[in-house]
């Protein structure tokens, strides 16, 4: 019944199961944009597997630029933020605390 | 004050005493309010606080305060947080943002004397090389208002490029100052990783963003850098750095430089293309100048846009876990449970590309493809920043195009993603090695302004600016603008 779209990398992907990353990025995408999503994504993830042929044995990943290591600094407060300051922004709070749909019945 | 000035010209008038810097903004304030409809470059603008601080400068000016950028307006890109005033980087998800605090460059550049007139229009958190995704409205390229402006940073570009503005401030991801400077036929720089710290700034890759300068001009590029950057303790990645040529480019200008360059020219981004005259050209002007031009090779170039969008896609899948309804942003109307509140409210606040890198980094960072698509990209960013050091070997800097073509029509690409994120072509490879480069104005092609690319060795931004100033001294394509005879 489902018409099958053709296959749009010569790597044969696994098909995208795109409503279950859906579910992790806590994203509610409607049947239609599911659809869409998973048509982008075949052919983005087509265009990423061409760095599959690039060989990385013995290559050391590289996670800052500059290969930098990141600064500590002293675990000591530098700022005391005004919470009501902050909470301006809050869609919904109470005493301090923001709300959101009841979670424990 | 004549329109298209530069900031140095601005800053002389005011240390003459030409006009005020109230006049001054109100100048501004006045084109924006004529031009801007027909670009849409402005998400919001602060005529009010903008006046109120020019007011203040010209009191400072008045008791024998000289600094440089006392009093110039400029506008920031809408992704830096500026206090008590809308900070939405393009996204509906954030149009009801106020931001409680400065960032770091916003502080920086008030702290200077400088003026915010306003918060440019850009791609939905920088994701775009078009300025189609913002929720505001695309922008139009002022050369053409058919035309996109490039992206992400195009609100900015298209602001200077009209001469709305001398100075804006950008973001620069995978290319999102270079690229929209490229297409609007003016000078954007950007500063190596670390060199302007990232605090207050809308993170999207944290790895790889870096603000910098969007300018008529090189000689403004090292104004405003040299106001820009600093060490920050609030950025954990900001570089601590002491370099005297900053401070003295802002005081003294960009000196001539004391002997030619070797320039290596990448051969992996010299594809043969009906674009490439104008570099052709840029190159003949080069030799002419003095300077030796050399053949290089950076083998892994073709593997940089794969890459470039696992890790910034990644990076962006985590950095915006935090829009979750819940502490601020959008909220969706009656959720029903916590689960219903977080998925509608991003849902809703998020357009279809920033849908699109949130997942896609969700799949790459999922169980399973972790080793595949994000281990194996960061082994190869290392690559590619070896092959930047071993180039950097044998030449002082190197020239490339900015972008693939020059700028193209509205909704031209906006179906096809793959397409779009060709764009960034010869701009990901120089951020993934976290590498400064400039773009500035070489030339045209279809009668829209193309730019060619200047990429040097971290922490050297001197010698981009110095090229590209004797570049701007001895030819006349930063000069023109939309509405002249070509």
């Amino acid at each position: 019944m489902s018409q099958e779209t053709p296959e749009t990398s010569a790597t044969a992907q696994d098909s995208i199961d795109v409503a279950h990353l859906a579910g992790l990025a806590r994203l509610a995408l409607s049947d239609k944009a599911s659809a869409e999503v998973a048509a982008d994504l075949q052919s983005i993830m087509a265009m990423i597997d061409a760095m599959r042929a690039v060989d990385t044995d013995g290559v050391q990943p590289l996670s800052h630029p500059l290969d930098a290591a990141v600064r500590l600094r002293s675990d000591v407060v530098t700022e005391s933020p005004d919470p009501q300051h902050f909470q301006r922004h809050a869609p919904a709070t109470a005493d301090q605390y923001y709300l959101v749909p009841r979670v424990v019945e | 004050m004549k329109k298209f000035s530069t900031l140095r010209t601005m800053s002389a008038s005011l240390a003459q005493g030409d006009f005020s810097s109230v006049e001054l903004i109100q100048d501004h304030i006045a084109h924006i309010h004529n031009e801007d409809a027909h670009l849409n470059s402005f998400i919001t603008l602060s005529a009010e606080a903008a006046l109120e601080q020019a007011a203040a400068a010209d009191k400072l000016r008045a008791s024998g305060d000289t600094r440089p950028t006392l009093g110039l307006p400029f506008a920031h890109k809408d992704i830096f947080c500026t206090n008590g005033v809308l900070t939405t980087a393009g996204s509906k998800m954030l149009s009801n943002f106020v931001a409680p605090y400065d960032a770091t460059v916003v502080s920086n550049m008030a702290a200077a004397g400088m003026v915010c007139i306003g918060k440019t229009n850009m791609d939905e958190f920088a994701m775009g090389s078009s300025n189609e995704t913002s929720y505001f409205g695309s922008v139009s390229n002022p050369w053409d208002t058919q035309r996109v402006p490039g992206g992400s940073s195009g609100g900015s570009a298209a602001a200077v490029a009209a001469g709305l503005v001398a100075g804006a401030t950008g973001t620069d991801t995978g290319g999102s100052i270079r690229q929209p400077a490229s297409l609007c036929g003016i000078t954007g720089l950007k500063p190596t990783y670390g060199r302007i710290s990232r605090y207050g700034m809308i993170a999207f890759a944290s790895s790889l963003d870096q603000a910098g300068p969007m300018t008529r001009d090189a000689e403004d590029a090292a104004l405003m850098l040299s106001v820009m950057a600093g060490f920050d303790p609030k950025d954990s990645t900001s570089a601590q750095r002491d370099d005297a040529w900053l401070g003295k480019m802002a005081t003294d200008g960009i000196a001539e430089l004391d002997q030619p360059l070797t320039i290596g020219l990448p051969e992996e981004y010299f594809q043969a293309g009906e674009h490439m005259h104008a570099i052709e050209a840029a190159k003949a002007e080069l030799e002419k100048l003095g300077h030796t031009l050399k053949s290089v090779s950076l083998p892994h170039t073709q593997a940089a846009v794969p890459v470039y969008y696992v890790l910034a896609s990644a990076e962006a899948s985590t950095n915006l876990s935090r829009y979750d309804g819940v502490r601020f942003g959008h909220r969706c109307d009656s959720p029903q449970s916590l689960q219903d509140l977080y998925e509608r409210s991003r849902e809703e606040g998020f357009g279809q590309e920033v849908k699109r890198r949130i997942l896609t980094g969700t799949y790459t960072l999922s169980v399973g493809y972790f080793d595949a698509y994000y281990l194996k990209a960061q082994k190869i960013r290392r690559l590619i920043a070896e092959d930047f050091n071993n180039a950097f070997a044998g030449v002082d800097l190197l020239l490339a195009p900015t972008a693939p073509t020059p700028a193209f029509n509205k909704n031209q690409l906006t179906d096809d993603p793959v397409a779009m994120y060709q764009q960034d072509l010869y701009t990901v490879p120089s951020s993934l090695a976290g590498l400064p480069a400039i773009s500035i104005p070489c030339g045209f092609s279809q009668g829209m302004p193309m730019g060619m690319q200047l990429i040097a060795p971290a922490f050297r931004e001197d010698l981009p600016l110095a090229l590209a100033a004797q570049f701007q001294r001895h030819t006349d394509w930063h000069l023109r603008h939309p509405g002249e005879e070509l």
